[in-house]
Parts: C-alpha cells; sequence; structure tokens
C-alpha cells in the first residue's frame, strides 16, 4: 500500500524520467537532422532489402511450396514484423547500446555512473536515429495489410493482443541486446557480439514452424526468435492460443528483470579503464 | 644488370611481405575472440539450410519415390547441406572489410604516415586480411567438424582437383570483394559516410551470391541476369565447385579474371585521384 506523500514522489520521479526522456530525444533529432542524406540511404536500404526477402518468398512459394504450413498473406505477416523490429534496433537499440562499448572502452561510463538518473535508462536511451523511422511504419502497414488479406477480423481482442505481443517482442530484443552490451564491462572488446545477434535473429524473418524440430527448439527455447516475430504473427492473425500470449509477456518480463540484475551484477565488477 | 635489378627487388617485396604478413598475424592473434564472434556471425547460410532443407521434404501424400523431384528444387537433402557447408566456408574466407579499417584510419589520421611509407597503403590491408583468415582457420574447422557430428551423412572427400579448384576460386572471390570494398574505401577521401555505401553493396550480395538459396532455384532468366553481376561468382560459385556439384569451370573462373581485371584500374584511379584531394584528418 502507497502512501499518499509516496505517490506523490513516484509521480514526480517519473514525470522526471519522461522530461528527461524529451530533452534526450530532442537534441537527438536536432543532430542528426544534419545527416539527412542518412534518410536516403536507410529508405534505399530497407527497399533493398524488403525486395530481397520478397523475392526469397517469392521463390518458395511460386513453386507451390509454403514454409511450415503458412501462406504467403501470413509469412509476409512475420516479414512485415521483422522489419518493424529492425527499424526499431535501428532507431533506438543500435544508437544506445552500441555506445555502451565505446563508454567502457574510453572511460566516459564513470560519469553515467554518477548522473543522477537511473544508469541504465540513460545508456538505452540516450540518443535517437529517426532513420530507422520508415522501416517501423513500412513493416507495420506490411503486417496488418498482410493480415486482413489473409483474413484476419480486427476485432478488439486481436488488436489488443497483437499490441500487447508487439510490446514484448520489442522489450525481449532489447533486453537481448543488452545484456550482451552489458558483457563489454567484463570483456570490453566484444562489440561484435551484436552482429551475431543480428545473424541469429535474420532467422526471424520467416515463421518459426518453416524450420526443422531441433533449429525450432532452439529458437524458442534458447534464444527467443519464436517470441519476437512468429508470436505477434499469430496474435495479429487472431489465432494466437491464450497460454502462447501469457508465455510472450512471461518471457519479456523475465528477460526485462533478468536485463536489470545482469546490469547491477556487471556494475559490481566494473572497475573504470582509467584506474 | 637489369635482371639482378629485377631479383633484387623481388627479394625485397618478399621481405616487406613477410614482414607484413607476421605483424599483422601476430596482431590478429591478439583478436582471436573478436575473429571467432565474426565467423559465429556468418552462420546464415545454416539457418537458410534449415528453411530449405523442410522444403526439399516431399510434401505429404506425395511417395517419397518422387524424392527432390517433389520438393521442386532439384537438389536433395544432402546435396543442400553440401551446398550451405560450403557456401559457408567460401564467405569467411571471402570476407572483406577494408571499408571499415581503412574509415577508422583515415578519420583517426593514422592515414597520413601510411602515405609517407614507401608502399602502397592498400598492401596493409590485403596483409591484414590474410593473416585474419589464418586466425579464422581453426574456428571454421570446428564450425564443420560440429556439423559433420550432427550429420555424419553429409560428410564427404572432395576431389583433389576441386580442392585446388576451390581454394583458387575463394581466392578470386576474396580479390573481388576486396576491390569491391577498396572502391567504397577509397570514397572516403570525398565523403565521410562511405561505410554507408557498403550497407547497400551487402544487400545485392546477400540476395544474388546464393549465400541465402542456391541459385539452382532461381528462375532461369533471374540466374543469367544474376551472373551478369560479380555476386555468384563470390559463393556460389566456389561453393557448388568443392560440394562436387557439376558447374562451368572455366567459363566461372574467366569471368572472375575479367571481373578483377575490371575492377583493379577502377581502383587505382580512384586510389590517385583521391591521395591528390587527401587533407589529413586532425592534422
Amino acid at each position: 500500500m502507497a502512501t499518499p506523500g509516496r505517490t506523490a514522489a513516484a509521480r514526480t520521479g517519473l514525470l522526471r524520467y519522461w522530461r528527461t526522456l524529451k530533452r534526450f530525444w530532442g537534441s537527438a533529432l536536432a543532430s542528426q537532422m544534419e545527416y539527412q542524406v542518412n534518410l536516403l540511404i536507410e529508405v534505399v536500404a530497407m527497399a533493398g532489402n524488403l525486395a530481397g526477402s520478397l523475392l526469397l518468398l517469392w521463390l518458395i512459394y511460386g513453386r507451390g511450396q509454403q514454409l511450415g504450413g503458412w501462406s504467403l498473406e501470413e509469412a509476409l505477416v512475420v516479414l512485415g514484423i521483422y522489419t518493424l523490429l529492425d527499424g526499431v534496433s535501428s532507431t533506438l537499440l543500435r544508437p544506445n547500446l552500441g555506445a555502451i562499448v565505446t563508454q567502457v572502452q574510453q572511460g566516459t561510463l564513470d560519469f553515467v555512473l554518477l548522473k543522477p538518473i537511473d544508469s541504465q535508462f540513460w545508456l538505452s536511451t540516450r540518443t535517437l536515429s529517426p532513420w530507422g523511422l520508415p522501416e517501423i511504419v513500412t513493416g507495420l502497414a506490411l503486417a496488418i495489410g498482410a493480415a486482413l488479406r489473409a483474413g484476419a477480423r480486427p476485432g478488439v481482442a486481436t488488436i489488443l493482443g497483437g499490441a500487447l505481443m508487439l510490446l514484448s517482442s520489442v522489450v525481449i530484443l532489447y533486453s537481448l541486446w543488452f545484456v550482451l552490451a552489458t558483457t563489454s564491462i567484463w570483456f570490453v572488446k566484444t562489440w561484435n557480439v551484436t552482429e551475431v545477434l543480428r545473424a541469429a535473429l535474420s532467422a526471424g524473418r520467416y515463421p518459426i514452424s518453416a524450420f526443422p524440430a531441433g533449429l525450432r527448439t532452439l529458437f524458442t527455447v534458447v534464444l527467443p526468435v519464436a517470441f519476437l516475430t512468429t508470436v505477434p504473427a499469430e496474435a495479429i492473425l487472431g489465432r494466437a492460443s491464450s497460454h502462447w500470449l501469457l508465455l510472450s509477456v512471461a518471457v519479456a518480463v523475465a528477460a526485462l528483470l533478468f536485463s536489470r540484475w545482469f546490469w547491477r551484477l556487471a556494475l559490481r565488477d566494473y572497475t573504470s579503464a582509467s584506474s | 644488370m637489369r635482371i639482378w635489378n629485377l631479383g633484387r627487388r623481388l627479394h625485397h617485396g618478399g621481405r616487406v611481405a613477410r614482414a607484413l604478413f607476421s605483424s599483422q598475424y601476430a596482431l590478429m592473434l591478439e583478436y582471436r575472440a573478436e575473429t571467432a564472434l565474426w565467423a559465429l556471425s556468418g552462420l546464415l547460410p545454416f539457418i537458410m539450410l534449415g528453411i530449405w532443407s523442410q522444403l526439399a521434404v516431399p510434401p505429404a501424400g506425395l511417395e517419397p519415390g518422387h524424392g527432390a523431384e517433389a520438393g521442386g528444387i532439384g537438389l536433395d537433402q544432402l546435396q543442400l547441406s553440401r551446398y550451405f557447408l560450403c557456401a559457408f566456408v567460401a564467405r569467411q574466407f571471402s570476407v572483406a572489410w577494408v571499408v571499415y579499417a581503412f574509415e577508422e584510419d583515415a578519420l583517426q589520421g593514422r592515414l597520413s604516415p601510411y602515405l609517407l611509407q614507401p608502399l602502397q597503403p592498400l598492401w596493409r590491408y590485403v596483409a591484414a586480411h590474410l593473416a585474419e583468415q589464418v586466425t579464422r582457420l581453426p574456428f571454421v574447422v570446428l564450425i564443420a567438424a560440429v556439423f559433420f557430428l550432427l550429420q555424419p551423412a553429409v560428410l564427404w572427400i572432395p576431389s583433389p582437383g576441386r580442392i585446388v579448384a576451390t581454394v583458387l576460386a575463394i581466392w578470386l572471390a576474396f580479390t573481388i570483394n576486396f576491390l569491391l570494398q577498396s572502391c567504397i574505401a577509397i570514397l572516403c577521401f570525398w565523403s565521410e559516410r562511405a561505410s554507408a555505401l557498403e550497407r547497400l553493396l551487402f544487400i545485392p550480395y546477400l540476395f544474388l551470391s546464393g549465400l541465402v538459396a542456391p541459385l539452382e532455384v532461381f528462375p532461369p532468366a533471374l540466374r543469367a541476369a544474376a551472373h551478369w553481376t560479380p555476386f555468384p561468382y563470390m559463393v556460389a560459385f566456389p561453393a557448388q565447385l568443392l560440394a562436387g556439384q557439376p558447374v562451368p569451370i572455366a567459363a566461372s573462373f574467366a569471368a572472375m579474371v575479367g571481373w578483377i581485371s575490371l575492377l583493379l584500374p577502377i581502383t587505382l584511379l580512384l586510389w590517385r585521384a583521391g591521395v591528390r584531394r587527401y587533407s589529413a584528418m586532425g592534422a
């Protein structure tokens, strides 16, 4: 039971974080606007990647085959969600979490730890690259459009379920990135772990049932690729069973808590670069 | 007299090459953990093998006698596994990252001393790449061994002729990759964001090189179009060679040599123009 005083304190605390977030992103946007050529490059890269993925799906479906029992439209929902998550990675995850390694190498992490704000929050939200936004919008549009063509009926439950699953998948993706970035506290030179993650996550372009049993288990239990794209796609298509929804939320919460615990553990071992 | 001079220059060149290679190799050994991670990040062909092998299985309802043809991709399970394993190997030993190394050197002002040395700086990067390939070798062998442990039926022994041809093909593939990337890297002299162009170059490479799908599954027109680009020669051709699949060997080698003789002069011309433009960073 929170006392009125504590609730008020919590509210001003949250408000402070919200105001900080607005400052962070405002200044990031202002500086990124200096590099508008990047927008062109990102849009061309996105179009190329989508065209390649569509080509691959066309090669498969064009000969009358199916990926693990999913129709073309249903597989496109998965591709849309993959594109959306890729956009989230380039908007928020890569610019912020990629910088942690540099902070550790150059010893500037000390200044972050001294700030009167949660260090995980600071490191995860400090900057924002708007050039991933077209990818987020396109991915979402593709997922919704394909789901409608696949015959999904947009009821309240479907929309809520889909939104909740997308939120969990973003949280899981964030936690994976953050945990990997955290390892740089111990092994300074491991920034390319994130490349390994990216390569493994590219399996998320396809529904998980398109893989042989061994890989399916690997991508569900060890590396939660299934929860990143397949489960949200099932939810958007309105056919996810409630226990998969619950499981996905549970995985997201557990992943977030783990990332928090792991960060604290890493900080306990942190000895600054200069000392 | 002239011949004696040439001999001395060759001898000198050999010494420079040996010194460059051994120093870069010592440097790369320091980064073994990173190299292992790079090797792991090339696992994409195995993921794609998972997808395609499910498709190679004949759909339920067709008798197994239909075999590969029912799967409709013209390759059976074993051939697919071998192809993607070889694609993985070909990719591992033809990777180039000269754009990133060059961009960092240029931005941090390390390029200026290199330019003063009586040695074309690109050779330094060639040596670094070759040294990195040597440090990569154990990890690639390890990954291949794990693959054979999981699927012992896939194990095969390529003929010695094919092995020699594959090594040559992978070196040529690396040369094409290196030259393509060097052209982009040299653009650093004009623009600070040349590495973004590399991302764009990677997209046709990814889909046309045979890394995500064997070229056999492409419709004939698209396959013919792909062969007008250098990309199929960079992964698919060495992979097919090593996997023992029928492939036009002489024509493919000719195409690779053709691409190299096109890219090499372009790289050198760009280099000369770029150095003339160069005004050191941080100087």
